[in-house]
């Protein structure tokens, strides 16, 4: 809404996150945000709330107090067993007009990226995705959102003053959660969908939850990129190996993904995901400008190549020349299993 | 089906190169293209109106030479396009962005799917999409890897989530935002460049739409972008390992500890 005077926006209290579940669990990147949240909360001296929109919610919601909540507001509801994005906003919208918080997180996840701005749009308020950092200006109290923009070549800093609440999508991985604290508890809110809110526009009749391979890309600290270079689907297993042994992901180039040797879902780049691990190791990748943008954010980037002129090797923090297929046995070898 | 495919106009990155001092994208000299994710939303559509009959009206809202990107989609299959530009959208974020296309899909009338790409590369937000789907009213699917099927008004996607994927029976009209892996864009005939030579493509204004003045361009933007900083740097030097395997997977692994990264 149009909050473009301080008596409107004080209208506005407390900080929202807006729970990631997944088969009746609660993902982590909820509890990194409720980390962030919790900072916030302190600075704007209100509560951090949680909400919670799923199906078999029971045992979920303490943890979230635990994790930094105040107030936890869930919908346990049969149909969001499903992702229905249309009646998770309707269901949102109304939770925002009627609590008015005055931020509200969410993860950047397909999930997440796919229900917000749909609130955004209808609460007409202002939303930046996929934030990197947060902060709350001490001038006038208003969220200071900072996300990479034109594949991390520069930072931008967005604000919202004159529209509540403020919204934005965070990368999984970004925030820290706070360790689990035991002793707080707090206040469960329990709502429900109404009927005016269930839309019968979308049905979803099949799920299927890649849990072999799943590659949860956005939210691994490791991840073992592979390209041109490791020649084939049998290379890949070379790759998954040091994936297993560091509990990372298997990420690959495009190049890689078009030849057929892993399926798209793994791939890193301009026209595959974005990606913001603490290591990243590239396999005769050689960093064409569109995957660089896809990974120049991680924090620590190997690189294995037999040519140590790759804008991929001259952007790494260690480039390892050498063929892959010699290093990365002995790299598994040199890591114990846990 | 009427279709209605949002195409927008990025800086390319085809031919850019990485900056040796700052490490930084050099973007002099890059000529503008279509925004990759789009090229495949365009190809479905002309894929959709192969199959089972319909239209395919590209749009997109920017300069007067954006109208490039809309002759591109035409050689490829696009029966029409529309050009959404005046002073006044300058300065849209994704919420007058999103309300500006819906407008102009609105005045279109009888649309029965829009389709976008997943994401614009140069804002990478991938909000217009489900912007769309919400100032309409209307179902959306984001993030669709296929299309198994489409008729009777309803359409069937498989969304992809990055634990796996859904199938969705959606009632339409709704709004599809699309991944790669949804097809293999064909490229231009002669014919079809030709064609797209010749088309007239008109330009709709802010007063066409009937958008109202505050809800579009600066005006109509919540978000205020108030700086701009160039990424943390990157740490300092490349080490450069280039002993036998073994002394190099030694070095690696005992930097990665002292790091405290395992
Ligand atoms: C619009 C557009 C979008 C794109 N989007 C993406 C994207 O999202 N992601 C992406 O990755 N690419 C993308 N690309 C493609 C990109 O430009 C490159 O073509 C691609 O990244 C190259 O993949 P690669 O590095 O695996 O292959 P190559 O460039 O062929 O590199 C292979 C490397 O492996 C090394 N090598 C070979 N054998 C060995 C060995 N035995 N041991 C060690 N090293 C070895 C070689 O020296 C070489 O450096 C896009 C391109 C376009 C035009
Ligand atoms: N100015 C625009 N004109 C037409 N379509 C757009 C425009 N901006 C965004 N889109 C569409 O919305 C998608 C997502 O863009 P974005 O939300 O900016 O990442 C793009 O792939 C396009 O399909």
């Amino acid at each position: 809404m149009i909050a473009n005077t301080d008596e409107a926006r004080t209208g506005y209290r407390n900080v929202w996150v807006v729970a990631e579940v997944l088969g009746g669990q609660i993902q982590k990147v909820t509890y990194e945000l409720l980390g962030a949240a919790r900072s916030l909360a302190n600075d704007r001296a209100c509560e951090v709330w949680c909400v919670v929109m799923g199906h078999g919610l029971d045992g979920q919601i303490e943890p979230l107090f635990h994790g930094g909540a105040d107030v936890v507001l869930a919908v346990d509801e049969p149909r969001f067993a499903e992702f229905v994005d249309e009646d998770m906003a309707s269901v949102l919208v109304r939770f925002v007009d009627t609590h008015k918080p005055e931020i509200v997180l969410c993860g950047a996840t397909t999930r997440g990226r796919a229900l917000i701005p749909r609130v955004a749009v209808a609460a007409n308020c202002g939303l930046t995705a996929d934030c990197t950092g947060l902060s709350i200006d001490p001038e006038n109290g208003d969220l200071l959102q900072t996300r990479p923009a034109f594949g991390g070549n520069i930072m931008a800093t967005i604000r919202c003053s004159n529209h509540r609440p403020q919204m934005a999508t965070v990368r999984p991985r970004v925030m820290n959660a706070l360790p689990a604290d035991t002793g707080r508890t707090g206040r469960v809110i329990r709502e429900q969908l109404l009927e005016s809110e269930k839309s019968t526009l979308k049905k979803v009749v099949e799920i299927f939850q890649d849990t072999e391979n799943a590659i949860n890309l956005a939210d691994a600290r490791f991840i073992i990129a592979g390209g041109r270079g490791v020649k084939g689907p049998e290379g890949f297993q070379l790759l998954k190996r040091l994936a297993e042994r560091v509990n990372g992901a298997v990420g690959a180039s495009r190049a890689a993904v078009d030849s057929g040797w892993v399926p798209y879902n793994h791939q890193v780049g301009q026209t595959g995901q974005t990606v913001q691990a603490m290591v990243y190791v590239a396999c005769g990748i050689s960093g064409q400008i569109q995957h660089l943008v896809g990974m120049q954010s991680c924090d620590y980037i190997i690189a294995i190549d037999k040519d140590p002129d790759t804008p991929l090797m001259q952007l790494a923090d260690v480039a390892i020349v050498g063929d892959l297929f010699e290093v990365l046995p002995e790299i598994v070898r040199e890591i114990p299993r846990t | 089906m009427k279709m209605v495919v949002c195409v927008k106009q990025v800086p390319g990155t085809h031919d850019a190169k990485i900056d040796p001092e700052t490490k930084r994208i050099v973007r002099e000299g890059i000529k503008a293209v279509m925004n990759p994710f789009d090229t495949y939303a365009v190809e479905e559509a002309v894929k959709i109106k192969e199959k089972s009959g319909g239209e395919v009206i590209v749009m997109t809202m920017g300069p007067p030479r954006a109208e490039t990107v809309l002759r591109e989609a035409i050689s490829v299959g696009a029966d029409a396009g529309i050009l959404l530009s005046g002073r006044a959208f300058g300065g849209s974020d994704t919420w007058a962005t999103s309300y500006a296309l819906a407008k102009a899909i609105e005045k279109i009338g009888g649309v029965d799917l829009v389709l976008c790409g997943k994401q614009a590369i140069d804002g990478d937000t991938a909000q217009v999409g489900p912007g769309i789907a919400a100032q309409l009213g209307w179902a959306q699917a984001t993030y669709v890897m296929e299309i198994p099927e489409s008729n009777n008004g309803v359409i069937t996607t498989r969304r992809m989530h990055e634990d796996g994927w859904d199938l969705c029976e959606i009632t339409l009209p709704a709004v599809l935002t699309v991944v790669k892996d949804i097809n293999q864009p064909r490229v231009p005939t002669l014919k079809g460049r030709l064609a797209a030579q010749k088309l007239d493509i008109p330009v709709w204004s802010p007063e066409d739409i009937g958008a109202d003045e505050e809800l579009i361009g600066l005006n109509g933007s919540p978000t205020r972008v108030v700086k701009t900083n160039p990424p943390p740097p990157r740490g300092a030097e490349t080490l450069v390992l280039n002993g036998s395997p073994s002394e190099s997977a030694g070095t690696l692994v005992r930097e990665l500890r002292r790091r405290g990264l395992l």
